[in-house]
Parts: C-alpha cells; structure tokens; sequence
C-alpha cells in the first residue's frame, strides 16, 4: 500500500522567475491551493493502482465510488458517533455492482472494501496520507514542506466500536465548499428549495435538500466539539458570551428550521400526493425522506442544547466551590503538559521520556532458569478462554466525609438568608456580613444565592412551601474582594399556600 | 515517613550505637523483617489492608525508628528510592535512576525504541493521563484525592490541546507543516494529532497504533505498577488512581519532567492556582460573572 506523495515531481512555477520570494500572502495562496490539490490526490490514485490489484479492475471507476463513498460517510455522521464501516459499504455495493453488472457479488463487495480502506489508508501507522510541497521561507530559501492529511477517519464509539467520520479537509475539498457562513447557506439553500418545489421541478429539488443536509451536519458537528471541551473543563470555555451566544443561536436556528422544514415537507407531500408522474413521485417520496431526516437531526440537536446548562452548573459547583487549595501543587497540564506541545518534537520527547523513566514505577525483573526454559517451551499452549476475562475483585474504600461545610455553618447562612418579604437585600450586603461571622460562610451564602436564581418553584408548589428563596440579577455588578458576577437582590417570595393546596386538589 | 534521600545515607551508620540504649541491636531477624517490607513494596498491587504480616511490618517501621532506617537501608541497597511508609500507600518504593527495577521505553514498546515518534507518543501518554487524573495543582497536592481516567477521555483531552494550538497557529498564519528533510523540528502537538484515534481491525481488538491503543497500553501499564485501579469499561476502560500513583508523579515524575523542560529553556508561568487554561483574556482569579445564569444576556 503507498502513501502517494505527490507534488516531488512538480516545483512551483513561481520558482523559475527572476525573483524567487513572491511575498508571503502569494505564496500561503499557492500553498494553499497545492494542500487542497492533495486531498484529490488519493481518489486518482486509486484509479491508477487498481491495475495491480490481481484480477480485472479495470472497469470499475474507483474514484467514483470513493467519492460517493465519501458523501454516504458525511450523510450518515451521527450527532455521537459516525458511520458504521458495514453500512458504508452496503450502501456503496449498489454503484459498485452498477459499474459491472456481471461480476460476482463478492467481488463487488472487495471493491467496495477496497476502496474504503485506502480512503483510510489502513496500511500507514498514521491511517493518513502525506503529500509534500514547497514553500518559500520568508529569508527567500526554498522549503519542502510535509503536509499530513486524512480523508475519512476512524472515531471510538459507544461500546468500544469504531465509526467513521469524514474530515475537514475532505468536507472542504470533495464534498463542496461548506466552510461557508453556516447559517447564511442554509438559509439561501432553503428559499431555493421551496421555489424549486413550488415550481414543481423536483430533481433540483432533491439537489438543494441534500446540500442542506449537509450543512445540518456540520452544524451539528461544530456544536458537538464546543460541548466537548465544556465538559472537560467548565474554565476553559468562555460562558460569559461566547457559549451562551452560541447556545441561544443554535436554539433560535432549531426552532426556525424546524417550522420551515415542516411547512416544506407539506407542500412535497401535496406535490408527492398529486403527481400523476411515476418519476416525480418517486422523486418526492425521497425528498420526504430527506427532510424527515433533517428534523430528526434538529431535535437531536436541540435536546443536546438543553442539556448544556445544567452540565454547567453541575460543573460549576464542584470546582468553582471546592476548598481552596492546602498548599501548591504542580500543575500538570499548565506547566508541563501546555509549554511542551508547540516544542519541536525533538525536544519534546526529551521532557517525556524524564517523565515516563520516573512516571512508570517499577518492574521485578524475570529470571529464567534453563530448567524452566525447557518446561516453558515443552508445555501445550493454553487453550483460548471463551468466557472472557476475569472480573477483579472490586477493591472497596470507605469515602471520607468531604463536606465543604458544617451544619453549623448552613443554619448560620440560612439565618442570614431569612429575609422579611419587604425587604429583599443586595448580594454585596449579605457577603459582607457572613464574613464578619467566619471567613468561611461567604462561600456558602454565595452558592445558595447563585441557586436560589433557578428558585425550585415545582417542588415548593408541591411541597406547599409558605415561602421561597429567589434571586434576581438586575445587571449591576458585584464588586467584592473574592467573588465577581452579578450582584444579585436576594428576597424571599411569600407564596399562596392555601390557594396552591386548593389547586392541587383540584388537579388530583 | 522518610522522604529524603539523604537521611538513606544514614544507611553506613551502625544502628547499633544511633539507637536509644532501651532498644536491642540489631539481629538478623530485624534485617530479614526489614529486607520482607521491601519485598511487600515490590509488590505494588498488594495492599496493606489485605496482608496481616505486611500491615504489622508498616507499624514496626513507624514505631521502631531503627528498624526504619534498617527498612531504608535495604531499599536504597537494592536501587529503590522509598517515597512514602504509611498504611495508605503501604512501602511506596520505586525504582532510583539506573536500578534494577527501572522500567526502560525498548521494553516497555518494541516500535518506541527504534521510532523516535512512537517513543514520543508513549511518553506524552502517560505524561496526559497524569495530567487528566490531576487536572489541578490542588488535585496533586490533596493526599485525600482521587482521580479517575477513561482511555478515550485522555486522547480527547489531548487531541482538544492539539486542536487549540492548531487553531492558534491558523490565527497568525503560521504553516505549521514540518520541513520534509527535518522530522525532529515538527511541533509536538501535531504528532499526536495527525496519529488515528482508533481504527478498525481484522480481530476486532484495539489498533496498538493508535492514540487511544496508546493510552490504553498506557494505563494498562500503570495499572500493573498498582497506580491505576479499572473501575469499570466505559469510554474504553474508566481508571481510579491510588496513592502510590500521586506520589510518584509528585515526587518523582513530575518533578523530573520539569527539571528538563527548564533546562531546555522552557519556564512556564503560572500563578501557581491556574488548572487546565481559561481563556486568555479572562481574569483567572474571578469567578466569570453570571456563571450561574448561562442563558442571561
């Protein structure tokens, strides 16, 4: 199996020129142009060696199939995971046994494997292909260049499984030019997708619904890797503006598909329903299909969005309020594990190989003796276990009483936060005040403020609570030594007990 | 507890005439008990709680000083550095530099020791799966902690580092494509990045090569050394640490990485509070307002 690397033979023109150095902005273009000019590169290549596959391939238009091979994987990404390998190429087998009707289905099926193999480029360590190309560096000496790129790649999935995910640089390049404004896109492709229906021609129709399709995914794509790197770490992502901003677009964009989408899928069904063409409605059943699937997407994308706030504030409570640190410790990621990675490799590897010799622990070294070498080769191989592993013995620990407070310290906060109805009170004024009991109790007041924003009002009104602790944030900010944010009015909101016991009944 | 290699040097002293006149010299037997607590330590899956000999042995080394020092000696004698006797962590011992016991990187993975990029990866992998089971200098320094890892968790949390750093590099319009005659200079991060996650196999097993078979061979490893403990098969196997796990990447390992990321003229600033990287522009130190309230403008 080769990694084509492809542009050795061919220096840029530019090059042959009296002046060699073009400037860096001509020259990143050309660079460019020559890395999406590799990612084209295989699918020609795999037209070129299926010559020395044995048997006879030739009739079979491998670039065709990878490229369709490449579209079913985008089609299929799942919001989660990605495309199952079998299902690729199952749906592949129909074109492939097209291009040769008379040849047997399992060598169809090998093609089919074929192709999708190479489009992962299974044979390298890497699963990817290298293309090389020259630069001119900015002192004005030449440069070749590595540019590493895969076209399809392999993902973990749920259960340990492995599903297939199209890359950017195969999105970019092969399935169309998508890295455009998303948003915008989708909307001119929708507006063309109804006049298109409205005019009854249903082929461009069909056309226009699966390039919105696409789009669907890579909105789905994007927001799945914000949400990724929220959960990882509630600090490293802007919640100030910048995931609010994109939740609540993302929501509005949810909502405004969702009844266009439904309103298009009305009139392809009346056209679907109409049509006395077998062709059209054929044509119109499959677009129902597409846009069916649109939806779905949608609501899988909107559950997703919901989720996000409360994933937050899980988060938040746990780091944000837990004890501060006893004394310094090193951080891992930040002073080692961050300056480390824009090293040249080189050096790099030096940092973490003192890492692992230090990092492993240690191993009792083996001594054979002859005699037991003898017995060693002489014994029968073991016969493989069907049943699987062992399950070890779960090793149990008591869990040491972390809480963070007393209950000294909840009875003093919820003395504090016993407000009269009237007289609702700044955050600002509360904090202050539970730090002239203990220095500890600002944090508590703080956190039960920050709650008592999303008040429980369900549980209260069940429960028939007299009252409730609420918070409301009227933009001013809190300006205090150890907390920032909003500077809350907590009060207390007296509540109809005896007109909620009423309604309960009423509803029971 | 002794921590410092140089009270091992107390080691020549004749215990003998150190020793408080109540106690007896030492016979033997105290040497074939002290040299048995090593042995317990070399043994790092065995846990104090489960071994009545081991779990005696660990008092007699916190009661009876000389028999400590006695315990230290042996451990130093045969190339162990002793970081921690406590009935948590048991004899936490590991291997000096050159010892006998040292895990080397050609036996750990035959590909790592002829192919300087998979030598790399290996390293980076325990080096990120310390990383993720501490996320924050309190995590390392609170002896109560407990991380937990997933395999795919770990290559996610690199691949996300990798991905900013590509991203950052896109932003000033750096061609972070490695010279070809040069393979040594190409940054770190896009070694990791450009390796598969995973990949299908013909046996259905983990390809070795990949990132997340890295991680997983990873932490494989260290479960053996009795520093992971799997609690369960998500994402590709979950982890808990142990105590024995802490110490060493606190007082050997990191320690030992920073030392040589210093000497190659790397110092990274920080305050010494900071986790895994807030965004730039943010104070750190403050808790993002309206963080309780994502949804309000």
């Amino acid at each position: 199996m080769t990694s084509p690397a492809v542009t050795d033979t061919a220096p840029p023109q530019l090059s042959a020129g009296p002046r060699p150095a073009q400037g860096p902005a001509a020259d990143e273009g050309l660079a460019r142009r020559l890395r999406a000019l590799a990612c084209t590169a295989p699918l020609h290549d795999l037209d070129v060696r299926k010559a020395n596959l044995a048997g006879e391939y030739t009739v079979y238009a491998m670039a065709e199939v990878a490229l369709s091979a490449i579209d079913l994987v985008t089609l299929n990404m799942d919001f989660d995971t990605g495309a199952d390998h079998e299902q690729i190429v199952a749906r592949l087998l129909p074109r492939v046994a097209a291009q040769a009707p008379r040849r047997p289905a399992a060598e169809h099926e090998r093609v089919a494997r074929w192709v999708l193999e190479n489009l992962i480029n299974v044979g390298s360590v890497d699963r990817g292909f290298r293309a090389v190309y020259g630069t001119f560096a900015p002192d004005g000496t030449y440069v070749r260049r590595d540019y590493d790129f895969k076209l399809l790649e392999e993902v973990p999935g749920y259960g340990g499984g492995v599903y297939l995910r199209t890359t950017d640089e195969a999105v970019n390049v092969l399935v169309g030019a998508l890295d455009t404004d998303v948003t915008s896109a989708q909307i001119a492709a929708e507006v063309k997708l109804e006049v298109l229906i409205n005019r009854g021609r249903l082929a461009d129709a069909q056309l226009a619904a699966e390039q919105a399709r696409y789009r669907t995914v890579q909105y789905a794509e994007t927001l799945r890797k914000a949400l990724d790197a929220t959960r990882r770490n509630v600090r490293a992502v802007d919640w100030l503006r910048a995931v609010p901003d994109m939740i609540a677009e993302a929501l509005d964009h949810v909502a405004d598909r969702y009844r266009h989408e439904n309103a298009i899928l009305t009139n392809i069904r009346k056209a679907r329903d109409e049509s006395e063409d077998p062709e059209q409605k054929r044509r119109a059943a499959e677009l129902v299909d597409i846009v069916k699937d649109c939806i779905r997407r949608h609501t899988q994308l909107q559950s997703r969005l919901l989720e996000a706030g409360p994933l937050f504030r899980a988060e938040q409570d746990r780091q944000a309020f837990a004890a501060p640190t006893a004394r310094a410790g090193l951080d891992l990621y930040g002073q080692l594990l961050a300056p480390l990675l824009p090293l040249p490799a080189e050096r790099a590897t030096r940092v973490t190989d003192a890492f692992f010799a230090r990092g492993t622990g240690l191993r009792t070294p083996v001594s054979v003796r002859v005699g037991d070498l003898v017995d060693l080769l002489l014994t029968p191989p073991v016969e493989r276990e069907h049943l699987g592993a062992e399950m070890p013995e779960p090793d149990l620990i008591a869990t040491p009483d972390d809480s963070r407070f007393s209950e000294e310290q909840l009875a003093s906060a919820m003395d504090l936060l016993d407000l009269p109805s009237d007289a609702p009170r700044r955050l600002s004024g509360l904090l202050a005040e539970a730090r002239l009991h203990d220095p500890e109790l600002p944090y508590l007041v703080a956190l039960l403020a920050v709650h008592a924003a999303s008040p429980p009002v369900g549980t209260a009104y069940r429960q028939g609570e007299e009252k409730l602790l609420f918070a409301v944030d009227d933009g001013t900010e809190l300006d205090d030594e150890e907390f920032g944010g909003a500077d809350l009015i907590v009060g207390t909101a007296l509540l109809d007990a005896a007109g909620m016991a009423a309604d309960r009944t009423e509803a029971a | 507890m002794t921590d410092h290699p140089a009270e091992h040097a107390a080691w020549g002293e004749p215990d003998s005439t150190t020793a408080p006149a109540a106690t007896a010299p030492v016979t033997p037997a105290d040497a074939a008990d002290a040299a048995r607590l090593v042995a317990f330590g070399l043994q790092p899956k065995l846990q104090p709680a489960r071994d009545q000999e081991y779990g005696e042995l660990l008092r007699r080394y916190r009661e009876d000083p000389p028999f400590a020092r006695l315990a230290d000696a042996v451990a130093t004698g045969l190339g162990l550095v002793v970081l921690e006797v406590s009935p948590r962590a048991g004899m936490a011992v590991t291997a000096a530099e050159d010892s006998l016991f040292a895990v080397r990187m050609g036996d750990y993975a035959r590909r790592a020791a002829t192919d300087s990029t998979d030598r790399f990866l290996h390293g980076l992998a325990h080096l990120a799966v310390a990383a993720l089971a501490f996320p924050r200098p309190e995590d390392l320094a609170d002896d109560g902690y407990i991380g937990r890892v997933t395999v795919n968790g770990v290559d996610a949390f690199v691949r996300q580092a990798c991905h900013r750093l590509e991203e950052r590099a896109e932003e000033q319009g750096e061609n972070t494509d490695p010279a070809t005659d040069a393979p040594g200079l190409e940054a770190a991060w896009r070694i990791w990045a450009r390796r598969s996650s995973t990949g299908a196999t013909k046996d259905a097993r983990r390809l070795a090569g990949s990132t997340t078979g890295i991680v997983a061979k990873a932490v494989a490893f260290l479960t053996d050394s009795g520093f992971l403990q799997r609690t369960g098969d998500d994402s590709g196997g979950t982890y808990r640490t142990t105590a024995r796990y802490q110490l060493q990447v606190r007082d050997m390992a990191g320690s030992a990485a920073m030392a040589e990321l210093l000497d190659l003229g790397v110092v990274p600033v920080t305050d010494g509070s900071a986790t895994l990287l807030p965004p730039e522009d943010t104070d750190d130190l403050e808790l993002a307002a309206d963080a309780g309230l994502p949804f309000h403008s």
